[in-house]
């Protein structure tokens, strides 16, 4: 479970997450919309530690993400662009992080099959097309078998059969009792994939319901909804 | 169950260097060509009262820039790649990211550092000419002499390790490496007569690899060989600092 309060971070003048408090909850997705640049990316890093919060904090079960134990056992994330060395092969990328996080060697063939990279784990993952560079993120993700998920744009420039890919990925392990957390600028992806909505814009929490709860405030239209969420708030 | 700690990260880093073929490589040629280059150093001394064994090791200023560049590119390369993300989820716990760095590529660089220096040695005396002195590893300051060019291969490479932890782009770390070794000592030795006792690359020729004393040069080899360990020691203490203290 993911816990964030009073969040915010700032770039010198630019205040890029201004106050946000949201939960995540286990066996659920919850979506993440907003507009490009409204702070969804910035979110998720201050969840990881990879940005240090301004103010506020984000907790993962009760704790910052550099204390954690285990984190990848704890969380996995998939964040923006890719996050391996492209010289490496995807079965070295993934026993350097199993071995970093104190998870056994086996997992890594494990994670392979599951996201279907078997075939290419010795190919140098600099070679892989945008699908396989996302599995190979996913893989990563799944390596520690995490009870959180977070995944920045996981679809984003992916062909049809890759998102629906992510998509039935993202159902099963919120099925299987995980807390997913996935953000997108494209509401209509959201839509098809999330049970609960959490809407930033201009760094500021536009919303924290239900996806039914939002379309019906647009008149049945979640897109209605959330132009008027992202439109109605001004600087 | 008390969590990931020092040994897992250090055979993460293991991995990490042991699996990209374009590290390998580099390190594998660099060592030839520095032997090789010794060699013929080697073979070329002539002088019956010269120092045949520093002219041996002369291939180290070659060497030092594939260990400092190597040293640049094992922390510059995660962040051009991204991989640095991967990196810090696995092991939030960022300084020791950093140490198991330094640690694996310390000791890997020591250890092809002093099969280079040991090599060099070996194949050199075998072209030595019969006219000139020959030196041999039972004479103490001349095993003191390879030994220490070995293990300046590798501080060389923790310089590079700390330099790229601290500037974070690869051809920026890699111009203050390439600079600090071969400029600054230019600069400050018209600055200041007997600041080459304070520069790593005249250090290591003058002192580190010679048995004959050299002029200018009059403080032990021990105490060079530290002086030259502190670059290192400091840049990767700064390097550590703002690793934490960053945005990654």
């Amino acid at each position: 479970m993911i816990s964030v309060r009073g969040l915010s971070k700032h770039y010198g003048d630019t205040l890029a997450v201004d106050d946000v408090s949201f939960d995540i909850r286990p066996g659920t997705v919850t979506g993440f919309l907003g507009p490009n640049g409204s702070g969804k990316s910035t979110t998720m890093r201050l969840i990881m530690g990879l940005d240090t919060p301004s103010r506020g904090e984000a907790l993962i079960d009760g704790v910052p993400y550099r204390e954690l134990r285990w984190p990848l056992r704890s969380v996995g994330a998939v964040l923006e662009a890719w996050a391996f060395h492209p010289g490496r092969s995807a079965r070295s990328h993934l026993a350097a992080l199993a071995a970093g996080g104190g998870i056994p060697r086996r997992r890594v063939d494990e994670v392979l099959g599951l996201t279907g990279l078997g075939g290419v784990a010795g190919r140098r993952a600099g070679t892989f097309s945008l699908g396989m560079g996302q599995r190979l993120g996913i893989a990563a993700a799944l390596l520690g078998d995490p009870g959180v998920l977070v995944l920045d744009e996981p679809v984003n420039g992916l062909d049809p059969s890759g998102v629906r890919w992510i998509r039935d990925l993202i159902r099963t392990q919120a099925d299987a009792g995980r807390a997913v957390f996935v953000s997108s600028h494209l509401i209509s992806e959201m839509a098809l994939t999330a049970d609960r909505l959490i809407v930033i814009s201009h760094g500021r929490l536009a919303a924290d319901t239900t996806v039914r709860e939002l379309s019906a405030r647009g008149g049945g239209s979640l897109e209605e909804a959330f132009f008027g969420l992202t439109e109605g708030i001004g600087r | 169950m008390s969590g990931y700690g020092f040994r897992d990260v250090a055979r993460m880093e293991w991995i990490k260097l042991r699996t990209l073929r374009s590290t390998t490589w580099v390190l594998a040629a660099g060592m030839c060509v520095t032997v090789a280059l010794g060699v013929v150093a080697g073979y070329n001394t002539r002088s019956v009262t010269g120092d045949p064994t520093s002219n041996m090791l002369a291939g180290i200023a070659f060497g030092q820039v594939i260990t400092g560049v190597l040293g640049v590119l094992t922390m510059t390369s995660e962040y051009s790649s991204g991989l640095i993300r991967s990196t810090l989820a696995a092991v939030p716990r960022r300084p020791l990211v950093l140490w198991a760095k330094a640690a694996v590529f310390g000791a890997v660089t020591m250890v092809l550092g002093e099969i280079t220096a040991f090599a060099s040695f070996g194949l050199g005396i075998a072209v030595l000419r019969s006219s000139v002195p020959h030196p041999a590893l039972s004479d103490g300051s001349v095993l003191r002499a390879v030994a220490m060019t070995g293990a300046y291969l590798a501080l060389v490479g923790l310089t590079g390790l700390g330099i790229g932890a601290i500037v974070r782009h690869s051809a920026a770390a890699v111009a203050l490496l390439v600079g600090g070794l071969f400029v600054l000592p230019v600069v400050a030795g018209a600055a200041a007569v007997g600041a080459g006792k304070f520069m790593p690359e005249l250090i290591a020729g003058n002192s580190l690899a010679a048995v004959k004393p050299v002029s200018g040069f009059s403080w032990s080899p021990w105490l060079e060989l530290g002086i030259t360990a502190l670059y290192p020691a400091v840049l990767l203490a700064a390097g550590g600092w703002l690793l934490v203290r960053r945005d990654a």
